[in-house]
This record gives structure tokens, C-alpha cells and sequence, in this order.
């Protein structure tokens, strides 16, 4: 029972450390928690400028947290995610986005895996098509190879009782 | 033709593998700026070394010149300032200091022992301007054009070769533009 209890508090400090680790540690106050929601998953989305392999919440430059702190005050000023990605992008370029948006630059990137699969789906029906067309089934055995199989059986056996 | 086919696969691998093999030559902390071809963003700031005395995006128009960020916190800034202070005292073109997240007084410190290669300074203290140039980090540096329009970003210090080959260049031609205006 004692080492249950150990367990679950275990367990519980566990539960809890993950729940710290995941809150970015401004302390900045939003106006509500749908905004609160919405800025943070909208700094998940941006990349930070200097550090390249961070978003805004994971990152701790400088130009991370300043960033941070204009995706919050926009929020609660009721600028839409798309008005705050513009404000990014004007200053930052396409860079800022973890999520590229679809223009003709990124065609390719959004486009080019839907492509692949159906050239590489058509490269397998035509493959599998040739093989079809060479048919494998045994060919069709005639009488007269019956009767040429037959005699041949039959020589093999009178040998082998010899 | 159906043997042709087969071959698909192989250019398409060939083509990703040429279109991969370049990507492994980009310098990742090159972007490109987003505010090339735009003018200098509005702001209203102070002066460096003098509290109350405002100056705006207006105070920076009429030449070829180049825009400067800068802090005292910022060693690649130490490492470039020689060469800005080279560039003044050739006088190719007014370059204009944005003083970065910084403060004040070890700002003007600085500037008194190791020299002044600024026409102007200007104080953001809180980086709002740097926020609006996509300042990233220091030293940056824009060249912008006589109609105030931004027309290269370099991130990083500039240093004899950057200068030569790239920057030097930009504003040669830029000024020969100028002079055609008649500016």
C-alpha cells in the first residue's frame, strides 16, 4: 500500500513537471483564456528568426520573447491569426512560418509529395500490366504431349524395375 | 517506348538529388529580408545623446546611406566598429546608428572612447524599430536608397570583404542612380 502511494505521487510530480515544461514563462495576462489559447498556438506556429530549429515559445533569444510578446498584446487586441502572421511575414518573411502558406513559391513543397505518389503509382500499374500481359498460368498441355509424357513415364518405370 | 517508362524513376531521383545537393551549399542564416523594396519604417524616437530631441524616419531621407544597428551588449558590434569608423572618415556616405535594446549612458560611453562614425543615433531602447526593420540580432545594416527605400539587409558585421564585394558595389550604383535623379 506504501509503495502505491509512493507511486502515485510519483506519478503525480511527473504529471505536473510536464505540465511546467510545457507553459512558456512569460508572465504576461491575457484578457481571457481563448485568447490565451489562441496566442500560444499562434507562437507555436512561428518560428523564431535568430535561432531557426525553435518556435516562439521554445526559444529564449531576445527576438523570440519581444516577438512572443506582440503575438500576445495583438491577441488581446482582437487582430486576427491572419493580421498577426502579416505583421510577421512584413518584417520577417516566410521564414517566421513553421507552416508554409500556398503561393506559387511553395507549389512544390505542398504539391511536388501528390505528384510523386501518383507518377510513382502509375510506374506500378504499368509494371504490373506488362506482367499480366505475359501470363504466367503453365500452357495448356496437348494429347499428343499427354501421350509423349506418358510413353516417357512409362520407360522410366520398366527401367526402374530392372 | 514502354522501356522509356522504367526510366522515370531514375530522372526523377537524379532531379531531387541535384535539387537536394544545391540546398547543402545555402547559408541557413542568409534570409532574405522581407523589407527590401519597402521604405524605412515610421518611427519617432529619441536621439542618442540627446533625451527629448525626436527624430523620425523623415531625418534619414535625401542620401544613399546606410542604417546601422548596433549595441553596446553586441561583441560582433566591437569587431565591425573599426571599419565604420574607417567608412566615416572616408566619407562615402552618412550611416545612420540604430542603438539597439541598449541604454543610454554606456551607449554614449562607448561612442566617446572608441569613436563616432554615426551622422545620427538613434535611441531604441525598447527595439521597436528593430522589430520593425526584422532585426533579428546585431550588428545589422540596410542600404537604403535617396528616395528612403530599403535596398539590401546585411545581417551579421561588415568587414573589408563583405564591403568590397557586396556592399560597396550596391551604393556605388545607388548613387549613380541618385545622380540621375538629380538628387
Amino acid at each position: 500500500m506504501k509503495t502505491f502511494k509512493i507511486l502515485v505521487g510519483f506519478m503525480a510530480s511527473l504529471v505536473l513537471a510536464f505540465n511546467v515544461m510545457a507553459t512558456p514563462v512569460d508572465t504576461y495576462e491575457f484578457k481571457s483564456t481563448d485568447n490565451q489559447k489562441r496566442a500560444l498556438s499562434l507562437a507555436h506556429e512561428l518560428r523564431c528568426p535568430q535561432c531557426q530549429n525553435q518556435n516562439l515559445i521554445d526559444s529564449n533569444s531576445p527576438v523570440a520573447q519581444d516577438l512572443r510578446l506582440e503575438v500576445y498584446t495583438m491577441v488581446d487586441d482582437g487582430k486576427t491569426n491572419a493580421e498577426i502572421v502579416d505583421f510577421m511575414t512584413s518584417r520577417y518573411g516566410d521564414f517566421v512560418l513553421y507552416k508554409p502558406r500556398l503561393d506559387p513559391k511553395t507549389y512544390i513543397l505542398w504539391l511536388g509529395p501528390f505528384v510523386l505518389m501518383l507518377i510513382a503509382l502509375y510506374v506500378a500499374l504499368v509494371v504490373v500490366r506488362k506482367q499480366r500481359g505475359k501470363s504466367t498460368a503453365a500452357p495448356e498441355m496437348t494429347d499428343a504431349d499427354r501421350n509423349e509424357l506418358e510413353a516417357l513415364l512409362k520407360s522410366k518405370q520398366s527401367q526402374d524395375n530392372k | 517506348m514502354k522501356k522509356l517508362v522504367l526510366f522515370i524513376p531514375l530522372v526523377l531521383f537524379l532531379g531531387m538529388g541535384v535539387f537536394l545537393y544545391q540546398g547543402l551549399f545555402l547559408n541557413p542564416q542568409e534570409l532574405d529580408s522581407a523589407l527590401e523594396g519597402k521604405p524605412v519604417p515610421a518611427f519617432q524616437l529619441e536621439r542618442l545623446e540627446t533625451p527629448g530631441e525626436m527624430l523620425t524616419q523623415e531625418d534619414l531621407k535625401g542620401d544613399v546611406s546606410l542604417i546601422n544597428v548596433w549595441a553596446t551588449w553586441c561583441p560582433a558590434c566591437k569587431y565591425e566598429h573599426p571599419f565604420l569608423m574607417m567608412l566615416a572618415r572616408k566619407n562615402i556616405l552618412p550611416i545612420y546608428g540604430v542603438n539597439y535594446r541598449d541604454e543610454r549612458a554606456p551607449a554614449i560611453r562607448e561612442l566617446s572612447r572608441e569613436g563616432d562614425p554615426y551622422t545620427i543615433n538613434i535611441f531604441d531602447k525598447d527595439g521597436r524599430l528593430g522589430l520593425d526593420l526584422g532585426v533579428y540580432g546585431a550588428p545589422e545594416s540596410f542600404i537604403v536608397d535617396h528616395n528612403g527605400i530599403i535596398r539590401f539587409r546585411y545581417a551579421g558585421p561588415i568587414d573589408r570583404n563583405v564591403w568590397s564585394e557586396t556592399l560597396f558595389p550596391m551604393i556605388q550604383q545607388l548613387q549613380a542612380e541618385a545622380k540621375q535623379d538629380g538628387v
